[in-house]
């Protein structure tokens, strides 16, 4: 019956193969998984019996089985304890500690099997369908965690994800102030600023014809200034504050706007302009019941792609010049000093705050654009 | 080409009037007559259908009366002034070849917008609303969204809207073009019932001869190159009739008319 099983799912059959040999090498120069401590065996054979019942559940599944799932989570995470225990134990496996690397690429293959069998299930609840996303988000960290430190690569070119959770939980007081700096103080003021004016100026391009001839070119071409080449004008404009980093963002930023902007509102079909000039409807009528709308998906677009270059706008300007704080700043200073894993806590940080500010536009795009093909449901 | 109306002097009760009416797209080798020398009535009350191949200017001729299109020569009056007099003071309804409902507002509202936009009172236009879109067959159906319904019922929608706001003169240019014969037919009927209940003008483009005769109480025959009137036929349907009306003599008859126009017009030419 196992055969069976295995012959079907090549990736379950790895596992146990793999896991069957790993378990017989030495996982370092003083011994095997069975020399070490008994913890280890304690912990390893738990993990063996829920997988091992979570293979045997999967044998007939239908698309509603979600118990083989979710017990190949549960083994998955289990199984990874040991090695990590191992490390913390100060065992470093190296290049001779075959066994612990097989153990860790079997370890691999049921975690493949495990998002196998989870994304079998249809029609399953959202927290269901968020372990996907969460198993394979654990494993890419856990894998980075587990190389790093077992290969022991030095920390100045990439600290593990451990290290780099200590260096945030240590300095949340900084983090928080460079957040509040960069994000809360340059890059919302200079992302309502930009985003604000490249609409109005739109709106305006739309009403005057000739500020579209004019104005278009010259807009495309400072959109072309290299970020690098305003920031420091920018610093001596509006000095070291967060002043300058938001007129840079808002230099960034505009330009975007203006051309989804002018792009959505002039996508109205024209029997539906039709339809508004045959109710007589003025040009503010028509822009707002129905250019506006058009437009909405345009300007969620601007507004998204905007997100992420004012948070580097805002990152890279502070390199030219900032009061002693900020995330820019951070990342300049500890670099110099060595610090990588600031480096990495301040990089942590701004990638989610970063994918946080984009995921907030691109759900409010999901709630006003239903209506739009790309998302309605019948 | 002879016609019945051109003698009639304008008269104020017509709801259209147009007189050596023209209109050429471009200039040079390359202009294109869409209308020439049209002169055409519309009494209230009627139920006109302009039929013809495409590019005869049925459409035109119909945008023109709507004030989308300006006319480069003749006259044109609608109830009695310009047309963008009558298109400001909202004097028709313009139900276009697809619904072109907007699809961020669901049934009630696409039926409120032109209402919205003229300011008429909340209370009095949710009556309205409601009272046209039941008359098109479709209560129970204001908050779902044009594309959670079939195209018939898209088409059913826009005609609300049209009718909404009581214009005097409705304009429907294809309507039902896009939709599959069963569906047109059924609409067909709900149309001549709508028609003989509001008393409205109704000016409807077609290129079908059945739908032409089945509906209209004047069929204008036009023909391409440059655009123009070739006949106008005046007929008198029986009120009550269905579509088994289309099997008698008397409906096979005019159809003959028609057809023998459309080719008197060359229509039938390659």
């Amino acid at each position: 019956m196992i055969g069976v099983m295995i012959c079907r799912d090549p990736s379950s059959a790895l596992f146990v193969g793999l896991m069957a040999i790993a378990l017989l090498l030495p996982v370092s120069e003083s011994g095997n998984w069975f020399s070490q401590s008994g913890g280890n065996l304690l912990l390893i054979l738990p993990a063996l019996i829920v997988a091992g019942w979570s293979l045997l559940r999967s044998n007939d599944l239908t698309a509603q089985t979600k118990l083989p799932g979710l017990l190949a989570f549960v083994a998955t995470v289990l199984a990874a304890l040991p090695p990590l225990v191992l490390l913390e134990n100060g065992v470093q496996p190296g290049f001779e500690g075959s066994g612990y690397w097989l153990f860790v690429l079997a370890l691999g293959f049921f975690a493949w099997r495990a998002m196998g069998l989870l994304s079998h299930v249809i029609r399953a609840g959202r927290a269901y369908q968020l372990l996907v996303p969460t198993l394979f988000g654990l494993w890419f960290f856990y894998l980075w965690e587990v190389v790093v430190t077992g290969f022991g690569v030095p920390q100045i070119l990439l600290p593990a994800p451990g290290v780099i959770g200590v260096a945030i939980g240590g300095h949340l007081d900084i983090l928080w102030a460079d957040f509040q700096q960069t994000f809360m103080k340059a890059v919302l003021a200079g992302f309502v600023m930009g985003c604000g004016s490249g609409f109005v100026v739109a709106i305006l391009v739309d009403r005057v014809p000739f500020l579209q001839r004019g104005l278009l070119p010259l807009g495309s071409l400072v959109s072309a200034i290299p970020i690098v080449g305003i920031a420091p004008i920018m610093v001596m404009w509006f000095g070291f504050d967060w002043q300058s980093k938001a007129a840079v963002i808002v230099v960034m930023t505009f330009f975007p706007m203006l051309i989804n902007t002018l792009a959505g509102i002039d996508e109205a079909g024209a029997m539906e302009k039709d339809l508004m000039q045959s109710y007589g409807a003025s040009y503010f009528q028509t822009l707002i019941s129905l250019r506006l709308p058009v437009a909405l998906p345009f300007i969620f677009n601007a507004l998204k792609i905007n997100s992420t270059l004012a948070l580097i706008g805002a990152i890279v300007a502070e390199f030219f010049g900032t009061p002693i704080v900020g995330m820019g700043f951070r990342i300049s200073t500890e670099v110099g000093r060595m610090n990588v894993d600031m480096v990495w806590a301040t990089i942590a940080v701004a990638a989610l705050a970063g994918s946080t500010f984009y995921g907030v536009f691109a759900l409010l795009e999901r709630i006003f654009t239903f209506w739009h093909p790309s998302y309605r449901q019948q | 080409m002879s016609n019945p109306d051109t003698a009639a002097p304008a008269s104020a009760k017509n709801v259209v009037e147009a007189r050596k009416l023209s209109l050429v797209f471009g200039e040079g080798e390359s202009a294109v007559h869409a209308l020439n020398n049209v002169d055409l009535s519309i009494e209230d009350g009627e139920f006109v259908s302009f039929i013809g191949p495409s590019g005869c200017g049925k459409t035109t001729l119909m945008r023109v009366i709507a004030d989308l299109e300006k006319p480069t020569g003749g006259e044109i009056m609608v109830h009695g002034g310009t047309p963008e007099q009558a298109r400001l003071d909202r004097a028709y309804g313009y139900v276009f070849q697809a619904p072109a409902l907007y699809p961020w507002r669901t049934v009630r509202r696409n039926a409120l917008l032109p209402l919205e936009l003229m300011g008429m009172n909340k209370a009095l236009r949710e009556e309205r609303v409601a009272k046209y879109l039941g008359l098109v067959g479709l209560e129970g159906f204001e908050k779902k969204f044009p594309w959670q319904l079939s195209g018939g019922m898209q088409q059913r929608v826009s005609i609300a809207r049209a009718l909404g706001f009581e214009p005097d003169l409705l304009l429907m240019d294809e309507p039902f073009g896009a939709l599959d014969e069963i569906t047109r037919d059924h609409l067909n009927e709900q149309l001549i019932h709508l028609w003989q209940e509001t008393k409205k003008t109704v000016v409807f483009v077609t290129h079908s001869i059945p739908e032409a005769v089945f509906l209209s109480t004047k069929i204008v025959v036009m023909s391409p190159r440059p655009g123009r009137i070739n006949k106008i036929i005046n007929c008198s349907p029986p009120p009550d009739r269905t579509l088994d009306w289309r099997e008698t003599n008397d409906f096979l008859e005019v159809a003959h008319e028609v057809r023998e126009a459309l080719r008197a017009g060359h229509s039938y030419d390659d």
